[in-house]
């Protein structure tokens, strides 16, 4: 497992440009730069205050090479919107893409009004949610797409409880369910799956989303070179399935060959230490696993497939 | 009296625990994140014996203490910047419903640009909310004032939320020996809260009923009057907290070396340290400085403010908050509390420190002996920053 | 009142080696003050930490601009930056660095002290990230600021367990070298 993010980075074009201060193996600077590569130079985008914000964008320095706005922590969705309305009226909307960006605490939780009045409303929008399963920018504290067992630091691992007593929100699914034409799952460990989605989502009219799994090497403590390991391990597992939907119903996933168990996934993170330390800890591990289980069942992860994702093959890079 | 060499937010979180809150809400933002993050421990640990609610934003976090406080519970949160503002509309309403909800503002600077910074922005911002504000000069009375700060919002007369301001980073995130007292004495100083009205089955009251215009303004002038109660209460508290733990914190006003000053330093929260060192090096100098501290700013203690600062030819409010297009807030009201009276103090509005800028003692010597200042006088502008649009 | 610069990069530590001075101090019965540079953090990027130590009540919260003292965790640091800013007549530097070091450039008298406390702390703790706590032991040494063993004492209260422990002993080692070595830069280039 030699992939690092390095050689993947070699192969990207610059309308993000480095140089930037995001940490070393930081999985939301990488995705960041993937989506604007498969997004082209025609987009406006807006991101939620978090990491990428601050880290792409301090006075007089911004890495964007694309009209960029940042507002808010909870408005990205509303704010998108508005440029929307206004490429609308004036006739360029379509030509010009409006994609909203948001971390995982800025659109599932704090946001998440925003965004549901966003799909409700229909605009022509490509939402794109990093989920990098906490809140980073402030030090790590719990969202609702952190999970289960995961200690933050407001969901610390104590001697009353096991880190994050809830499993993660669904929240592929809750958009699903306000009847968005697209929805799919990405991960940065799959860097052409996720171009070809974000290009896909791009040619559909209406709203999109697009929820991108993004390491964390700091939250997540892991070692900063097993970024994109990590993220592979999540989607092998079961953990983190990488599915599509259109209007509503699901039309590829990425298959597991070999189920990898959650234990390796878990193993490298400090942020699932604690479950190593004692035998209740491995009771947890085993929740998990039954987590991990029920995805790959759901989404048919390991069935034969007609479902399958066809191989992408790459043009550039 | 026995200190503890500890950080800041460690010690606001310990005060919070031995005010024995039974729910607690709070989203994380910089810099108060320690407190929230302090606490959840705690939780986690069972140390503390508390509902943590982890919500989904400040909205959502002021909103979780309402409900509790109206189901007749003691409360608390904590929040700064974009996290009050957020809350704002929420902290109208604690308000108006007279919840004693007592909230941590840990103050930062307001986006756009956005900023992580001190400054005070965020709490002056929602002043007029009904909410009681007093500003900690440090961590020690960022710990005395939260305590005092439930006596004085369960006091039957007052009824109303209490924010204990601390400036960002520079207490919070300081290690520094602070007194944590023991539980005994808290529990002696502090009652049980015993609310007056609650959310209960056998009692049945309805909260947040409409108020048509022939009341509404009934609602304000009530609140107004128990403001106006709360000038008297403060100082009492304050003397109660005393005789308790041997220790002069509260009140309404602090003067430093005001007796025979010519010139005062005005101001809330951590600055004022460093202009009483300013003012001892002035004095050094033979020149006559005191300063005065404002402890208590909602409610605003006029009169006070008058006896402390009358005897003074200059006054120079210093402050890290701006109303765009006007002054200084806290200079404005200063200078409403002499209008009409003579003598009076020369007043001039500074603003300092916005968005985190360091201010140091050497600068306000430089305004102290300035003859003229620009009204607001922007203290430390730089010469090197083009300002688009604007004629130097 | 002594006032002490930190130079480090964050993540090595140095919020912790300012507060363990400064809680060094207090358990000797004096008034003591940490706080980090405000700013944004990130994993290796340059920051400041910094401790005031008094025998009366500290009141200044300003950033120490005029450091009667400079500490430089990280010496990667010294060909970026102006470690010496502002440094105090008579004032002392103290360096994690294997050898002497002729890369500062002093502006008025001053004394630069070298410690080898990265390799310390690569025995000691088998970390040689963790070099905050033997710079401590070398300030000790060379500033007589704070004693030995209220630094000790301080660690391990902080890391109790074997953490404190091996800390403790590299505290001490940085403090011999100090003691036996002597200084190796005294300057006044002004
Ligand atoms: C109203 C408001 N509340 C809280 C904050 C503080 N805050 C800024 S970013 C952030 C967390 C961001 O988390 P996420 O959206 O997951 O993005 P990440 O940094 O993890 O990429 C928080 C809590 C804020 N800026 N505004
Ligand atoms: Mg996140």
């Amino acid at each position: 497992m030699s992939r690092n993010i390095r050689d993947v980075e070699k192969a990207l074009d610059h309308t993000f440009a480095s140089g930037h201060s995001a940490c070393s193996g930081c999985g939301e600077a990488l995705g960041a730069r993937l989506v604007l590569r498969a997004a082209g130079k025609n987009v406006i985008l807006t991101t939620a205050t978090g990491c990428l914000e601050v880290f792409s964008a301090n006075y007089p320095y911004s890495s964007w090479g694309v009209p960029w706005i940042h507002s808010l922590f909870e408005n990205s969705a509303a704010v998108a919107s508005g440029i929307e309305a206004a490429l609308r009226v004036t006739g360029k909307l379509g030509k010009t893409k409006v994609i909203a960006q948001g971390g995982d605490g800025a659109t599932a939780d704090i946001g998440f009004g925003a965004l549901s009045g966003m799909f409700d409303r229909g605009h022509d929008i490509l939402y794109v949610c990093y989920d990098n399963e906490a809140y980073m920018n402030t030090g790590v504290q719990r969202s609702g797409l952190t999970p289960y067992d995961a200690s933050t630091t407001t969901s610390p691992a104590g001697k009353e409880a096991w880190g994050n007593p809830r499993p993660k929100k669904d929240l592929p699914q809750i958009v699903v369910a306000h009847g968005v034409p697209y929805v799919a799952t990405a991960s940065v460990a799959y860097p052409h799956d996720l171009d070809r989605k974000v290009k896909k989502a791009l040619s559909i009219h209406g709203p999109k989303y697009i929820q991108v799994h993004v390491p964390c090497p700091l939250g997540w403590r892991h070692d900063s070179a097993l970024t994109i390991d990590i993220a592979e391990l999540a989607v092998k597992t079961g953990l983190y399935p990488l599915v599509e939907f259109e209007n509503g119903k699901l039309v590829a996933v990425r298959r597991i060959p070999k189920k990898v168990p959650v234990e390796e996934y878990l193993k490298p993170q400090g942020r699932f230490a604690h479950l190593f330390r004692s035998e209740e800890g491995r009771s947890q591990i085993e929740v998990i696993q039954v987590m991990a289980d029920a995805n790959i069942e759901r989404y048919h992860l390991m069935a034969r497939p007609e479902t399958e994702v066809e191989p992408w093959s790459p043009t550039e890079a | 009296m026995t200190q503890r060499f500890i950080q800041g937010f460690r010690a606001v979180a310990e005060a919070t625990a031995l005010s024995r809150p039974q729910v607690l809400s709070a989203y994380p933002i910089t810099p108060q994140t320690g407190i929230v993050e302090e606490l959840a421990q705690m939780v986690a640990d069972g140390t503390l014996k508390a509902e943590f609610v982890n919500v989904e934003s400040e909205h959502s976090a002021a909103s979780v203490v309402l409900g509790a406080s109206a189901t007749g519970v003691r409360v608390y949160t904590a929040t700064t910047s974009q996290g009050l503002l957020l809350m704002n509309e929420v902290l109208y309403n604690i308000a108006g419903m007279r919840l004693p909800v007592v909230l941590t503002c840990v103050n930062r600077a307001v986006s756009a640009p956005i900023n992580i910074w001190n400054d005070q922005q965020d709490s002056i911002s929602v002043r007029d909310a009904g909410i009681l504000q007093l500003y900690a000069e440090n961590n020690q009375e960022g710990v005395d004032l939260l305590i005092q700060a439930y006596r004085i919002a369960e006091d039957h007369r007052i009824l109303l939320p209490v924010m204990v301001c601390m400036d960002g980073y520079i207490l919070p995130h300081a290690y520094e020996p602070v007194d944590i007292p023991s539980q005994e004495a808290v529990d002696s100083f502090l009652p049980a809260y015993d609310p007056l009205y609650r959310l209960d089955p056998d009692n049945p009251v309805s909260m947040g009923a409409l108020a048509e215009p022939d009341k509404y303004l009934e609602t304000r002038y009530m609140i107004h009057k128990a403001m106006e109660s709360a000038l008297k209460l403060i100082p009492q508290v304050a003397a109660q907290f005393q005789a308790t733990f041997g220790r002069a914190t509260g009140g309404l006003v602090e003067s430093y070396r005001m007796e025979d000053a010519e010139v005062a330093l005005v101001t809330m929260g951590s600055l004022a340290a460093t202009l009483k060192e300013t003012a001892d090096e002035l004095r050094a100098e033979g020149r006559k400085v005191g300063v005065v501290r404002l402890i208590a700013y909602r409610p605003f203690p006029a009169q006070e403010l008058r006896r402390t600062l009358g005897k003074a030819r200059r006054a120079l409010v210093l402050e890290k908050a701006i109303s765009l297009g006007s002054e200084g807030p806290l200079a404005l009201e200063v200078k409403a509390a002499f209008h009409g009276l003579s003598p009076a103090p020369a007043i001039a509005s500074c603003v300092a420190g916005l968005g985190g800028r360091d201010i140091p003692v050497e600068t306000i010597k430089r305004l102290a002996s300035q003859p003229s200042l620009a009204s607001p006088e922007f203290v430390d502008l730089r010469a090197d920053v083009e300002l688009e649009g604007v004629e130097r | 009142m002594k006032e002490i610069r930190i130079h480090a990069r964050a993540g090595q530590g140095a919020i912790t080696a300012a507060l363990l001075l400064a809680s060094a101090a207090f358990l000797e019965g004096k008034y003591s003050l940490a706080f980090p540079h405000f700013g944004a953090e990130r994993t290796g990027a340059p920051m400041n930490a910094y401790a005031r130590l008094s025998d009366a009540p500290i009141r200044l919260r300003t950033q120490v601009r005029r450091p009667d003292y400079v500490l430089v965790q990280d010496p990667t640091l010294i060909a970026s930056q102006d470690v010496a800013e502002g440094l105090k007549d008579g004032g002392i530097i103290v360096v994690n660095s294997d050898h002497p070091r002729h890369d500062i450039r002093l502006k008025g008298k001053g004394q630069i002290f070298h410690v080898p406390a990265a390799r310390i702390a690569q025995e000691e703790l088998g970390r040689a990230d963790r070099a905050n706590a033997p710079l401590l032991g070398a300030f000790a040494a060379a500033t007589g600021e704070v004693k030995l063993e209220s630094l000790q004492k301080a660690v391990r209260s902080r890391f109790p367990g074997p953490a404190g422990e091996a800390n403790a002993r590299a505290i001490q080692r940085a403090y011999e070298f100090i003691k036996n070595h002597a200084l190796v830069a005294e300057g006044d280039t002004r």
